[in-house]
C-alpha cells in the first residue's frame, strides 16, 4: 500500500458525498439547453434522407421565404468559412486514407444523417419548419453497409479513393513463431464474433451555444463536450480563428460515453454562423437526430484464433480485425481498434501473438470512441474463446483459465503485444469472485436442470478482464501516430483568506471529480475539505488540459493534482521555515499547520502561510509572492485494472427469452479515492456492456437507413430489466502513479458483455448451441436453439 | 391561445402556440430548467413532473392541456431555505445520480411513485420506473435510494 493509504486521519478511502449533487437534484445545474443568450439564433441542420447519393440540385428559396427564418445555408454558401477540414487526430499509418470532412456535405452524401442544409431562425420551430421546405433531388447510388463486402471494393463509399480500405494496421512482433505456435498446437481455436454498432445514449443530447463578441473579436463556445480543450484548439484550426479568441465552456454536462469526446459539424456550423451574423448561434441535437448525427460505437467483425497445447495452455493468440469506420473519419475513429490491439490475450500468458486491423469505410454514421473502446471488443473476443477452448480441450472454462492466467511473481508483466502490464493477482481475484458467487453450487444446479430437462435453463458467464487506461503515455502515443500528449495539467492555489483553488484540466461529466479531487488535496493539506473549491472545464480558468477519456481522469489528472499539492506544500515549507527561523528539514506537517521539531508550541498554520504569501512581506531572498503551484504530468506508463466478471442467466429455451438473474464482479482497480463512486461506476459500465450483450443494436437496412434512431426503438434498459448488483474488491495499487490509482471508469463495460453472452451460451450449451450473435434477443436465441437441434 | 396554471405554488399565464408542449412551456415560459428533455418519443422520462399530484411525461401533454392546473417540478422539491427533502437527499446519500441529467425526471416519478403506493420492495420499485432511463448508474443506487426515501416517508417495504 502507499502512503496515503496508511494515513488513518486520511479521507481516502472513505464514502465522501457529492458535493456534485444538491445543484444537480434541485434542477440548478445548468446543461448547454438550459442557456440563454439575447438575440440567439437558433439552426436546425436538414440532413440526408438516403445513404449514398450525388445532390443534383438542392433549392432553398421556400424555406428562405417562411415565417421568422434569418438565413439558410448550404455547403457551398459556408466554403470560405472554413480553414482546414474536420480533424482526424490519429492518422494510424502514414498512408491511411482520410477524404477531407466538412461540416455541410457538397456534392455527394454519404450516409443517412450527413448534413445538406443549415436554417438559421429566431426559433428552433421556425427552422425546423422551414427545413421540410427545402428540397432535394438525389441521384442515388449503390450502397455499402456490410464490412465484409466492402472489402471487395464492388461499391465505393469514396470514389475518388479507388477502394474503401481506410487502413490496415498490423502488431506482429514474432510472425515466425506465431506461425509455429499454430502449427504445433494440439487445439486450434478459430471463431468469427461480430461487434455490432451501439448508440452510445448519452441521456442528454449534445448542445451548442456559439457567443461572439463581434467588436472584441473572440468567441465562447458552449458545448456538451468531454473535451473542451481539445475543441479549442481543433476549432480555432478549423475556423482559422486565433486559439487566443476562443474559449471554450463545457457547463454541466450529461453523461458522454465517449460519445462527447469529438469535434462535431455543429459545433463548427454555430461558430461559423456566429462569427457571419455577429448573434449568439445555438443548436441542440433532437434524440432521434443524434442515432445519426452522432458517433456509434464498436463495429467489428472479429476473426479470432487461439493455438493452446494438450493441456489447454495458450501457445499463441491471432486476430484479423475488419472494423467498420462509417463514412468519414471523426476525431479518433480509425485509432479504436488499436486500443485494443495490445489486449487480445487478456489476462492469459502466451508467448506468440499477432494482430491486424483493417479500417473500412461504410455509408453509415462515422464510429468512434465508446465507453471501453478498443478493450470491450478485445475481451469479447479472447473470453468468449476461452471458451471455445474450454469446450475443446474438454474441460471446465474456469478451469482452463485457471491453467493460462499471467501468475502474480510476472508482474511487471512484459506482454507479447509489448506491453509492460503493471501490478495484479490475478488468481485470488479470480478465486475470490468464484468463491463469492457460489461457482461451483450452480454448477450443481445446472446439471440437475438439464438431468429434469428443464426449459429453465441456467447458464454461468465468466469474464475475466484488464484493460490498458490512463491515457497515456505522450511517447508511447507518438508510437501510435497519436496527434497529441497524453499529459494533465493541475494547478493548487492557497488564497489569503486560505481558501484553496484546485484547477484542473480533466472534463467530468458525471464522474465526480469535484468531490474527487478535493479529497486528494485535503488529504494531503489535512485541511477541511469544505474549504477547497475545485475549477474546471472552461478554457479561460484550466487553461491547459487534455480531457476526460479513456479511464485517465483520476490516474493522470488526479495524480497531477496530488503533485501540485506536493508542490504547493513546498513552497509553503521554504516560507513557513523562514519565518520560524529553522531549516525545512526542521519542520513537521500536519493537520494543517507547520510546527517544529521538538518545540511542539512553535506552530504556523497554512493559513498563516499563505497570508504571509499574499502580503509578501517577508519572504525568503529569491521567493515569489502568492502561494500557487502548477503542474503537467506525464504518465511513464498506462494502468492496468482487472477483474472477474460473472454472470448468471436464465434462459427459456420455448420463447428465447433471457433473464439476467444474478451479477457479481471482483475488480482491481488499485487504491480507492471515493469507494461510493468507484461502486457506481462500475454499475453503470456493468448495465451498459450488459446491453451490448442482451437489448442493443443499431440496426441499418440494406439502403443503409438506421431503423432504430428514437429511444422508443433503440433498447437502452430500463431499471426492469437489471438486477442488483454483488460487487467484491481486491486491491493491488499501481505503481504507475503515487497515488496508486488504476481507474474505472470504464472497467464495467469492458468486462460485462462477454460474461453475459458466455452465459447465455452457457445456458444452451447442452443443447448444442456454441455461439448466439449480439444482441441476445429472443428471436435469436431461439433461432439459434432451432438450428442447433438441426 | 392563453394559458394558465400555477407551478411550484406561482402562477404563469402565457400566450402560446397550440402545439406548445408542456415541457417547453416549463422551460421556456416559466424559466424553470430543471426539467430536462432526452428524447422526442416520450420514452425516457427525464421530463417528468407531477401535475394535480399525479407524475406525468411532461412531453406527453401540451400546454393548453394543463390549463388551470398544479404542477410541481424539481425546483419545488427542496424547501425554500435550500433543505433537500427526503427524496433528494437520499439519491445524494446513496449516489443515486451521477451526470444528473435523468435524476429530475428520476426523482419526480420515484416521488409517485413512493405517494402511490403503501408498501414498496425492489421489483416494485424497478417496475414502477420503468418508464425512466438513465445511462450512468445502470439503477442499483437508483433503486435503493427510492427505497430509503420510502422507508423514510412512511412506506412500508
Amino acid at each position: 500500500m502507499t502512503k496515503i493509504a496508511e494515513h488513518d486521519m486520511s479521507v481516502i478511502g472513505k464514502k465522501v458525498l457529492r458535493r456534485e449533487d444538491p445543484a444537480l437534484l434541485s434542477g440548478e445545474s445548468k446543461f448547454v439547453a438550459d442557456l440563454e443568450a439575447p438575440g440567439v439564433l437558433n439552426i436546425f441542420v436538414l440532413r440526408s434522407s438516403v445513404a449514398n447519393a450525388r445532390i443534383r440540385s438542392i433549392n432553398v428559396q421556400r424555406a428562405k421565404e417562411a415565417k421568422g427564418i434569418v438565413a439558410v445555408y448550404t455547403a457551398a454558401d459556408l466554403e470560405s468559412e472554413w480553414a482546414a477540414p474536420m480533424p482526424c487526430a490519429w492518422p494510424v499509418t502514414a498512408d491511411m486514407k482520410n477524404p477531407a470532412h466538412y461540416p455541410l456535405a457538397k456534392d455527394t452524401v454519404r450516409y443517412v444523417g450527413d448534413g445538406i442544409a443549415v436554417v438559421v431562425a429566431h426559433s428552433t420551430e421556425e427552422a425546423a419548419d422551414a427545413a421540410s421546405l427545402i428540397e432535394v433531388d438525389y441521384e442515388e447510388q449503390p450502397v455499402v453497409i456490410d464490412l465484409e463486402e466492402a472489402l471487395s471494393g464492388r461499391h465505393l463509399v469514396h470514389e475518388s479513393l479507388g477502394t474503401n480500405v481506410s487502413y490496415v494496421w498490423e502488431l506482429n512482433p514474432n510472425p515466425v513463431g506465431l506461425e509455429k505456435a499454430f502449427t504445433e498446437a494440439k487445439y486450434v481455436v478459430s471463431e468469427r464474433y461480430v461487434q455490432q454498432r451501439l448508440i452510445p445514449a448519452a441521456m442528454e443530447p449534445r448542445g451548442v451555444l456559439a457567443v461572439p463578441s463581434p467588436m472584441g473579436g473572440d468567441y465562447t463556445l458552449y458545448s456538451a463536450t468531454q473535451v473542451p480543450h481539445i475543441l479549442k484548439v481543433m476549432a480555432a484550426l478549423t475556423l482559422g480563428i486565433s486559439e487566443t479568441k476562443l474559449r471554450v465552456i463545457a457547463p454541466s454536462v450529461g453523461g458522454g460515453f465517449g460519445s462527447k469526446l469529438n469535434v462535431y459539424a455543429e459545433e463548427l456550423i454555430c461558430l461559423a454562423l456566429s462569427r457571419k451574423h455577429r448573434l449568439p448561434v445555438k443548436w441542440v441535437e433532437e434524440r432521434s437526430e443524434g442515432g445519426q448525427a452522432t458517433i456509434q460505437g464498436r463495429g467489428q467483425v472479429q476473426y479470432m484464433e487461439l493455438a493452446a497445447d494438450a493441456d489447454g495452455k495458450l501457445l499463441g493468440v491471432r486476430v484479423n480485425l475488419i472494423a467498420d469506420m462509417g463514412a468519414y473519419l471523426q476525431l479518433v475513429t480509425p485509432g479504436i481498434p488499436l486500443l485494443g490491439a495490445f489486449l487480445y490475450h487478456g489476462v492469459y500468458h502466451v508467448a506468440n501473438y499477432g494482430f491486424k486491423a483493417t479500417g473500412v469505410f461504410t455509408n453509415k454514421t462515422p464510429t468512434d470512441a465508446y465507453r471501453g473502446a478498443g478493450r470491450p471488443e478485445a475481451t469479447y473476443a479472447i473470453e468468449r474463446a476461452m471458451d471455445a477452448l474450454a469446450k475443446k480441450v474438454g474441460v471446465d472454462s474456469a478451469e482452463i483459465r485457471r491453467r493460462n492466467l499471467i501468475q502474480p511473481e510476472q508482474f511487471p508483466y512484459n506482454s507479447p503485444a509489448g506491453l509492460i502490464f503493471d501490478s495484479g493477482d490475478y488468481p485470488k481475484n479470480f478465486e475470490m469472485a468464484l468463491e463469492k458467487l457460489g461457482y461451483s453450487k450452480l454448477r450443481e444446479e445446472q446439471a440437475q436442470r438439464r438431468l429434469q430437462s428443464s426449459t429453465k435453463n441456467l447458464g454461468i458467464g465468466i469474464s475475466f478482464f484488464v484493460e490498458m487506461c490512463g491515457l497515456a503515455p505522450s511517447r508511447v502515443l507518438a508510437s501510435l501516430n497519436y496527434s497529441a500528449g497524453g499529459w494533465e495539467s493541475a494547478t493548487v492555489r492557497i488564497l489569503p483568506t486560505s481558501k484553496i483553488q484546485v484547477v484542473t484540466g480533466t472534463s467530468p461529466h458525471g464522474q465526480g471529480h469535484e468531490t474527487s479531487w478535493a479529497m486528494i488535496v485535503a488529504d494531503k493539506l489535512g485541511v477541511p475539505i469544505e474549504d477547497i473549491e475545485v475549477l474546471h472545464s472552461d478554457t479561460a480558468i484550466a487553461p491547459h488540459g487534455m480531457d476526460t477519456y479513456g479511464s485517465r481522469s483520476l490516474s493522470v489528472g488526479g495524480t497531477a493534482v496530488h503533485l501540485a499539492t506536493e508542490r504547493v506544500l513546498d513552497k509553503a515549507r521554504k516560507l513557513a521555515a523562514h519565518q520560524l527561523e529553522v531549516s525545512e528539514e526542521d519542520l513537521d506537517y500536519g493537520a494543517g499547520a507547520f510546527s517544529v521539531k521538538g518545540a511542539p508550541e512553535k506552530v504556523m498554520p497554512l493559513a498563516g502561510v499563505a497570508f504571509e504569501a499574499f502580503t509578501a512581506h517577508n519572504l525568503p531572498e529569491g521567493m515569489e509572492p502568492n502561494l500557487e503551484a502548477s503542474i503537467s504530468w506525464d504518465p511513464p506508463n498506462f494502468t492496468f485494472p482487472y477483474g472477474t466478471h460473472l454472470a448468471v442467466v436464465e434462459v427459456d429455451s420455448e420463447t428465447g427469452k433471457v433473464e439476467l438473474m444474478r451479477y457479481l464482479s471482483v475488480d482491481d482497480c488499485g487504491n480507492q479515492i471515493n469507494p461510493m463512486i468507484v461502486e457506481g461506476q462500475i454499475h453503470g459500465g456493468i448495465a451498459q456492456g450488459v446491453a451490448q450483450a442482451l437489448y442493443e443494436e443499431a440496426v441499418y437496412d440494406e439502403s443503409g437507413n438506421l431503423l432504430n434512431p428514437s429511444l422508443a426503438d433503440y433498447l437502452v434498459p430500463s431499471a426492469a430489466e437489471m438486477p442488483n448488483f454483488e460487487l467484491g474488491q481486491t486491491v493491488t495499487p499501481s505503481p504507475t502513479n503515487p497515488l496508486g490509482v488504476k481507474g474505472i471508469g470504464e472497467a464495467g463495460t469492458i468486462a460485462s458483455t462477454p460474461a453475459a453472452i458466455n452465459a447465455v451460451v452457457d445456458a444452451l450449451s447442452h443443447l448444442g448451441v456454441t455461439n448466439i450473435d449480439m444482441p441476445a434477443s429472443p428471436e435469436r436465441v431461439w433461432r439459434a436453439i432451432q438450428s442447433a437441434k438441426g | 391561445m392563453k394559458v394558465s396554471m400555477k407551478i411550484n405554488g406561482v402562477d404563469y399565464e402565457k400566450d402560446v402556440e397550440p402545439r406548445r408542449l408542456l415541457v417547453h412551456f416549463i422551460r421556456e415560459d416559466a424559466g424553470l430548467t430543471g426539467t430536462n428533455v432526452g428524447c422526442d418519443t416520450s420514452s425516457c422520462g427525464a421530463c417528468t413532473v407531477l401535475m394535480n399530484g399525479e407524475s406525468i411525461k411532461s412531453c406527453t401533454v401540451l400546454a393548453v392541456q394543463a390549463e388551470a392546473a398544479e404542477i410541481q417540478t424539481i425546483e419545488g422539491l427542496a424547501e425554500p431555505d435550500g433543505t433537500l427533502h427526503p427524496l433528494q437527499r437520499a439519491f445524494q446519500e446513496c449516489h443515486g445520480l451521477q451526470c444528473g441529467y435523468c435524476t429530475p425526471g428520476m426523482v419526480m416519478a420515484s416521488l409517485s411513485l413512493i405517494k402511490e403506493n403503501t408498501s414498496l420492495d425492489e421489483q416494485a420499485v424497478r417496475r414502477g420506473l420503468e418508464g425512466n432511463l438513465c445511462r450512468c448508474t445502470g439503477y442499483h443506487n437508483i433503486i435503493k435510494a427510492v427505497l430509503q426515501a420510502a422507508d423514510e416517508m412512511g412506506v412500508k417495504a
